[in-house]
């Protein structure tokens, strides 16, 4: 009895431990109002020989615009502004509110959320499992809803401190996608 | 009774028979036609037809407010499911994603037919590079979600290509899987009637399907919605609403379009029309029962005008095939002026000499018919069967009056003795017969308004018309921004002779339309070649498909160095095979999807000729520069011998009424010249007709600036209603000048109480006009009422100066 109730206390100890350091991570992460971070993804798709690369920035301000400035292979521009999703590839632009698109909505709020240090925001779309310490983290993060599930399994996100250091999207047809930040060419991290 | 006298008395009760089958049996109409050109240009009949029937006129919006979203969700969704059965509709759209899968497999199986980058270069090894090369980008990015399914089977994009051709359609957000306005508070629902426009019943039958739907929806969800309601979280919480789950407000249809407009108008100029009439008919009904004293003359006084009012509903509806709610409206006012005549001959008839009566009133009748002549070459439906209205009534009127009245008159009809009255009229007068000369005054002071008045005199915009009330206009500008319905303000419209023939004309403008994209002065088109390229397009494309051998050895060499295996696109080349001998896409294959409406509403076939619409989408930031989209499409329709005309249909609209406008200001002058000629021919004197009709033109002067001085913009009904006042005041005018003139005629006592109380008939009549919401209606009340009565005081004190008038007082 004794004992069944010590392992209890540890359980959620250790329960409190990991949801505070997933606040305090949180916590860190808001504190950012601004970030701009160099990217590239690799993209591992089942029907093709080898992956494919793009590479750019990306770029933040809080609490919520994100832009996705791809460089390479083509130039893109995505912009996350308010909810809304403006896209500028070649000639063409494209404007999509996120709420049309609920498909869409979990992946760019995925990583909107997680540099916002939203937790709320992720919790409403995602199950949420916290590891790691502070020192360094993961996020991973799988969809609450059955039909995301059938387009996207599960989204691993590491980082350290209040930086991310990879996201990596597993689809649920086994292709998987993994984008690695690092900081972009001279400009300062934690600015 | 005289012999004479029956055969007038039979005559008479043959046409109220017959005109009573025809009024019975006649086609009454409140729409646009009535605004329409008679022998329009061919724009003008385009622009009639887009009003008529066009996409625009058979869109209903519909907005579901009140209760919660939930709420509000699944009542769209209950009233769209009831709809989509009802074949009164041709779609319904509220956001579900209804048809989205049979629309993409119709594109997707079509699609080399389809996509406009397929030509002999795409098949080549470079093209192909170029094209999967692209795909493999679109893959890297962001977007590249959709690409990667496709890629086996279409590598080269084609499906994305149609998917930017046919443009993403500004759609309202959703909210619990449902169109809703920005706010969230109002769910929306667009429904496409398969009534036109114009067709007024079936736009009633459709507006009342909708409503019925509404209620079906409301009253289904006592139920479900409390289900719904107590599974939402905060829901459960004991609130058991009657209807509609725990919402504390119940939900409201709110439904706006050209159609519910029309239906809504008709009802309501129905209804007033119904209403000011009766009320009218009361007054002048007590008025002169207080007058004549006698229950029989006053049912012999409606006979005239009951008479009068039947032959012009009937010579309009045999004239015009249907008789327009307006013109009923302007025919309540004719009462005011067939009253007149009974009035005259039971009051002047107690003197002796009746020829004078009669003369004068034949006169009178003229000037009215002449003055109303002029309406009837107008270009404006609603105006010449206004005119035809009037002539027909008026003449009726006065014959009745005179060959059939007296025959049913008693040998003496016993009224009230109104000698009283025009006594105390005649004193009344005399006082201000010594400020006569004041009268010239007012031309100069009318002149000194009119002058100075800042800013425009008339309203050259035809919505000064409009019988929709400016709160439903609101509810209008606000569901049809919520839905973004489409804009439907210009368009490119092509005629030919078949349907291949302008769906293949439309891609020929496809250029011009797309620099003009590019420049900025349109910001998109829409076409119905994107659905449906013509025929000859698609035997293009089929035919840039290379042979098999040919295609997979250009494939081969076109994958060297990118990172995919030809074995993994085996789809494509059996896709791209099939494609090949694919038959031709016709308008039936889109049958059932959301393309066929589209298409539907952009091409049109009156049976010889067909039409394709293509509506240009106007820039947000700046106005459209209609001349350079003019320019652009001519030089390249020119060209090609394409037959496109350019349609901006609100600037038509307005210039058409200007046209109107300006047509009838010539008219009426043309009106007023007749009568003059007329008066001058009849009076046999320059001076006595100036005396006749200088009081009329001092009225008109009077009211007109008036109304301006009181900030009313003049319409077309301000000037019909001055031709009214010239055509009721001159029978006044007459009457003075007769008597001024005549020593023989009977006693002035007499004829001015008789010319007071046809007056007040008047006044009385038009005066409950004005107080019509209906714009046509108001605008003329507000200016017969008051120009009745200045024309008869100024004819007054213009005759005082006869010898006749001294000698009275």
């Amino acid at each position: 009895m004794n004992r069944i109730l010590a392992v209890g206390a540890l359980l959620l100890l250790m329960g409190a431990a990991d949801i505070s350091n997933l606040d305090r991570v949180m916590g860190a992460l808001a504190e950012r109002r601004h970030g701009h971070v160099s990217f590239t993804e690799k993209k591992f798709i089942a029907v093709l020989d080898k992956p494919v690369e793009s590479s750019g920035e990306l770029l933040y301000d809080a609490p919520d615009r994100l832009e996705k400035k791809t460089l390479r292979p083509k130039p893109e521009d995505l912009v996350l502004e308010g909810g809304v999703v403006s896209a500028q590839r070649g000639k063409r632009h494209y404007t999509l509110d996120l709420k049309q698109y609920p498909q869409v909505l979990p992946f760019i709020e995925s990583i909107r959320a997680t540099l916002a240090g939203d937790r709320a925001a992720l919790e409403k779309v995602f199950k949420v499992d916290f590891g790691g310490d502070f020192e360094h983290w993961t996020l991973e993060l799988v969809p609450l809803d059955a039909r995301l599930a059938r387009t996207v399994e599960a989204i691993h996100i590491e980082g350290e401190k209040d930086f991310i250091h990879t996201v990596e999207t597993r689809e649920a047809d086994g292709d998987r996608s993994l984008m690695t930040i690092s900081a972009a060419a001279g400009t300062d991290v934690a600015q | 009774m005289t012999r004479r006298g029956g055969v007038a008395t039979a005559v008479w009760a043959a046409f109220v028979v017959a005109a009573i089958f025809v009024v019975a049996f006649a086609h009454y109409t409140t729409d646009l036609s009535a605004f329409l050109p008679r022998s329009p240009t061919a724009t003008q009949r385009l622009l009639v037809d887009q009003l008529r029937e066009g996409i625009a006129s058979r869109l209903i919006l519909v907005g579901i407010e009140g209760a919660d979203s939930a709420e509000r969700a699944r009542i769209s969704v209950a009233m769209a499911r009831r709809l989509r059965a009802d074949p009164r509709f041709v779609a319904i759209s509220n956001g579900e994603p209804v048809g989205v899968e049979r629309d993409r497999e119709v594109l997707f199986n079509h699609r080399y037919l389809l996509s406009e980058t397929v030509t002999p270069s795409r098949f080549t090894a470079e093209g192909l590079r170029d094209s999967i090369q692209e795909t493999l980008d679109l893959l890297a990015s962001p977007m590249g979600m959709l690409a990667k399914s496709l890629l086996p089977r279409d590598p080269t994009g084609e499906m994305l290509q149609i998917i930017d051709q046919l443009g993403s359609e500004r759609q309202p957000p959703s909210v619990d899987g449902v169109w809703a306005s920005r706010d969230g508070k109002r769910a929306l629902l667009v429904a496409q009637t398969r009534a036109a426009g114009s067709d007024t019943d079936g736009q009633e039958a459709a507006v009342a399907a909708v409503r019925a739907a509404f209620d079906a929806a409301v009253s289904s969800g006592g139920a479900d919605g409390r289900v719904g309601a107590a599974a939402a979280p905060g829901g459960g919480g004991g609130n058991t609403g009657a209807t509609g789950g725990n919402s504390r407000t119940p939900a409201t249809l709110e439904m706006s379009g050209p159609g519910v407009f029309s239906v809504a108008a008709r009802a309501n100029i129905r209804h007033q029309v119904t209403l000011l009439s009766i009320i009218s008919t009361l007054m002048i009904t007590l008025m002169l029962l207080w007058v004549y004293r006698s229950f029989r003359a006053l049912v012999l006084g409606l006979i005239p005008v009951a008479s009068g009012a039947l032959a012009g509903i009937s010579a309009v509806a045999l004239g015009f095939g249907s008789v327009h709610g307006i013109t009923l409206g302007f025919g309540v006012t004719l009462i005011g002026e067939s009253v007149d005549y009974s009035i005259y001959l039971f009051i002047q008839s107690q003197q002796k000499s009746n020829s004078a009566l009669w003369s004068t009133i034949r006169l009178g009748v003229l000037t009215s018919v002449v003055g109303f002549m002029s309406l009837l070459p107008s270009g404006f439906t609603g105006l010449a069967q206004l005119g035809l209205f009037s002539i027909s009534g008026l003449v009726v009127a006065a014959l009745v009056t005179r060959y059939v009245l007296p025959n049913l008159m008693p040998a003496r009809l016993n009224i009230g003795d109104v000698t009283p009255l025009g006594s105390a009229a005649a004193a009344l007068l005399q006082r201000f017969t010594a400020a006569r000369a004041w009268l010239l005054v007012i031309p100069v002071l009318a002149a000194v308004v009119l002058y100075t008045h800042r800013g425009p005199v008339w309203n050259h915009q035809l919505s000064a018309l409009s019988p929709v009330s400016a709160a439903d206009q609101d509810l209008d500008a606000m569901l049809r921004s919520d839905i973004g319905a489409p804009d439907v303000s210009y368009l490119v419209v092509i005629s030919g002779p078949s349907e291949e023939a302008v769906l293949h004309s439309a891609q020929i403008l496809d250029p011009a339309l797309d620099g003009l994209v590019e420049q900025k002065v349109i910001s998109g088109f829409e076409s119905p070649a994107r659905y449906l390229p013509s025929l000859e397009a698609q035997r293009a494309r089929q035919t840039s498909i290379p042979e098999t051998t040919a295609l997979k050895g250009n494939l081969a060499n076109a994958l060297r160095g990118l990172p995919i295996q030809i074995d993994r696109l085996s789809p494509f080349l059996q896709d791209i095979d099939a494609a090949r001998n694919q038959p031709l896409l016709t308008r039936k294959d889109l049958e059932g999807t959301s393309l066929a409406a589209g298409v539907d509403a952009l091409l049109l076939n009156d049976g010889t000729r067909w039409s394709a619409l293509l509506p240009l989408h106007v820039p947000t930031t700046v106005a459209i520069d209609i001349d350079r989209v003019h320019s652009a499409i001519s030089k390249l329709a020119f060209g090609a011998g394409v037959e496109a005309v350019v349609l901006d249909v609100k600037g038509e609209v307005d210039r058409l009424y200007s046209s109107y406008l300006s047509e009838v200001v010539r008219l009426s002058l043309a009106g007023f010249a007749g009568i003059v000629v007329l008066l001058t021919i009849f009076l046999r004197s320059p001076a006595r007709t100036a005396r006749v009709v200088a009081p009329l033109a001092l009225a008109v002067l009077t009211v007109t600036a008036g109304l301006v001085l009181l900030g009313q913009q003049l319409t077309i009904l301000h000037l019909i209603g001055m031709l009214l006042i010239v055509a009721v005041g001159s029978n006044y005018a007459l009457f003075f000048d007769r008597s001024s003139n005549d020593p023989h005629a009977g006693s002035a006592p007499l004829t001015l109480a008789s010319l007071v109380i046809a007056n007040t008939a008047t006044v009385l009549g038009f005066g409950v006009l004005g107080f019509s919401s209906v714009p046509v209606l108001s605008a003329l009340g507000s200016t017969v009422a008051p120009g009745a009565f200045f024309a008869l005081v100024f004819s007054a004190l213009l005759a005082g100066a006869g010898p006749r008038a001294a000698a009275a007082a």
